[in-house]
């Protein structure tokens, strides 16, 4: 998934992983999603790195950003060319030790990476869903992610650990399900989508939508839209660096050449560097997901949906210990939203930390390794001790 | 608070001595926490239930690093967000010196503490005294080591004038201990005899009301 992640420099990784599937929702009884519709049957697709304890109770539930997979760490080849998106953070000795815990990660539901979504069949019509996928919510997801925890035996979840999108998942854990979360840690992420985030969204499934490729959602016996998906993926990397970052990386150097070409061929780098994104983006991504998960993003409103609009109230039903983490240069979700839920935990006196880190990458900060949030993660993550962690 | 040991038992004299007045279990607000040298040790040594703010990123990592929860934040801001008696103790510990609006924070302390710990260096210490009259220089001190233009010290503090101060916003001062600390602060001792003239620092509790 990340363009960032490298293999570990003292060689220090999970080894071999692997992808399983599991499934739930047969037959007669679908998957009853928040929107009302019923889907079945349902496959999320995880890996596993480390051992289950005899108690059980050494679980993290790592959840991934938009176009994220279950692939956290590790190789599933030896010669594969990158281990997986969060390998920095995730493996023997590291932030989160697979030495001492039990990690799982499991592809979102309505993504294309093994889970079900707009690209598996639809087994009324032995066709891919395509636009007659229902619409799945943040909720949903940690709903389906919640019977794969059960299925490997896990009760309580020492930690659920998420970064943007993520976040937002790692949060309705902790008030959907209080009494199976130790604790939460949320990595530059919001409550809700601000009208800025709901923007670039916008912009990005409309270039999808206007890609003559698209046809409605229905492109599967045809050519895909990779126009409109690329074009997606440029305005959403975008959202995802900072003035400095791109400044620092780019400012306006050109792109092999010393003058301008005087035509619409990509001049500068930052040009360059977008359309090369945009064009791998497109090899491993489905568009039609893609509509479905920032919708989904959208959608999501921990005030309204679960506090009757008040963020005070989403929070009075978590019981788990929080740690919540922002970046300076996050401008997509800015250091005050990761404030604002701040502050709705402390007026429910839960138990939680906050530090804003410097960093100049951006939204995408969190995948980039960091040794301050490496140590943070890792010491925050040690000291949670299961009891009731309201003060 | 700033500064300190690390180690578990090897915490400042001055810390130890607030350490003495938190009650075991109790619910603890630590106020400019630092690297959380005294909130560890409350939370090993009493078992309290520790919460510090702190504005440093890197002091509120050493923090969570530690296993203590700690926000990062204005503290002055960040109070205002606790009901009323969150807590047990509420410590401002060598930090009051630094404070821009001193009245409004110490009224939120009062709200959002059972009783409240202020600590901070005595400007009326005679070396303090004697630099200014003897050298002309504006006082450089052990506890006061910085100079004129780079000091976060902004308010200059003497025993005399938080008593005074106590009666004018209008809260109790419950106990009251000065202390003079060895060099590395490690250890010390409390000044009966002439403390607003030999005390390095002044510890009070505070409480609502007069």
């Amino acid at each position: 998934m990340s363009e960032y992640i490298q293999h570990d420099r003292q060689g220090k990784t999970v080894g071999i992983v692997e992808k399983r599937y599991f499934s739930f929702a047969h037959d007669d009884k679908p998957m009853r999603l928040e929107s009302g519709a019923g889907l079945g049957p349902v496959t999320v697709a995880y890996e596993t790195y480390g051992k289950l304890n005899s108690k059980k109770n050494n679980a993290v539930l790592i959840l991934h950003a938009l176009t994220g997979d279950s692939h956290v760490a590790g190789y599933y080849r030896k010669e594969d060319a990158k281990p997986g998106w969060w390998d920095f953070m995730v493996g023997p000795g590291k932030g989160i030790d697979t030495d001492r815990y039990f990690v799982i990660c499991s592809n979102i539901l309505g993504s294309c990476m093994g889970s079900t979504g707009p690209l598996s069949i639809n087994p009324e019509t032995g066709e891919p869903y395509g636009v007659e996928f229902p619409f799945v919510t943040i909720g949903d997801m940690v709903a389906a992610q919640k019977k794969l925890v059960e299925h490997l035996g896990v009760k309580r979840l020492h930690s659920v650990v998420g970064g943007s999108i993520g976040g937002m998942q790692a949060m309705a854990w902790g008030v959907r399900y209080p009494e199976m979360v130790n604790s939460a840690i949320l990595l530059a992420t919001t409550t809700k989508h601000s009208a800025l985030s709901i923007a670039f969204n916008e912009v990005a499934r409309q270039s999808i939508m206007a890609d003559p490729k698209w046809n409605a959602g229905n492109y599967h016996k045809g050519k895909k839209p990779d126009i409109g998906l690329g074009l997606a993926r440029m305005i959403g990397h975008i959202t995802y660096l900072s003035d400095e970052s791109m400044r620092q990386k780019f400012g306006r150097k050109l792109q092999n050449k010393t003058d301008f070409s005087f035509n619409f061929d990509a001049d500068f780098q930052i040009e360059s560097y977008l359309r090369y994104q945009g064009k791998k983006f497109v090899e491993r991504f489905d568009a039609n997901a893609f509509l479905y998960i920032t919708k989904a993003a959208d959608y999501f409103d921990l005030e309204r949906q679960y506090g009757n609009g008040s963020a005070v109230n989403a929070f009075s039903r978590a019981r788990s210990r929080f740690l919540v983490v922002s970046f300076t240069s996050d401008w997509l979700y800015p250091t005050y939203q990761s404030k604002a839920m701040v502050k709705a935990m402390k007026k429910n006196s839960l138990n939680v930390s906050f530090c804003e880190i410097e960093a100049r990458w951006g939204h995408d900060a969190f995948l980039i390794p960091n040794e301050r949030l490496t140590a943070v993660i890792k010491g925050f993550i040690g000291h949670v001790n299961g009891q009731n962690e309201r003060q | 608070m700033s500064t300190g040991r690390t180690k578990d038992n090897d915490i400042r004299y001055d810390l130890k001595t607030i350490a003495s007045w938190v009650p075991e279990g109790a619910t603890v607000l630590g106020l400019g926490c630092g690297r959380g040298e005294l909130l560890y040790h409350l939370k090993k040594k009493k078992k309290a239930r520790c919460t510090g703010i702190d504005k440093d990123e890197s002091r509120v990592a050493a923090c969570i690093e530690r296993g203590l929860t700690v926000l990062q934040g204005d503290i002055s801001e960040e109070i205002k967000d606790y009901p009323d008696n969150a807590f047990d103790v509420v410590i401002l510990a060598q930090t009051l010196q630094q404070i821009y609006e001193p009245a409004p924070l110490l009224r939120s302390i009062l709200r959002v503490g059972k009783k409240c710990v202020v600590s901070f260096p005595n400007f009326s210490h005679w070396k303090v005294r004697a630099m200014l009259l003897l050298t002309g220089h504006a006082p450089v001190t052990r506890q006061l080591p910085y100079q004129w233009h780079n000091t976060p010290n902004i308010r200059v503090i003497t025993l005399k004038d938080f008593r005074q101060y106590a009666r004018q916003v209008g809260f109790g001062i419950l106990k009251e201990i000065a202390i003079n600390t060895d060099k590395k602060g490690e250890s010390g001792q409390v000044i009966r005899f002439l403390p607003d003239f030999r005390a390095t620092n002044g510890l009070f509790l505070i409480g609502k009301g007069k």
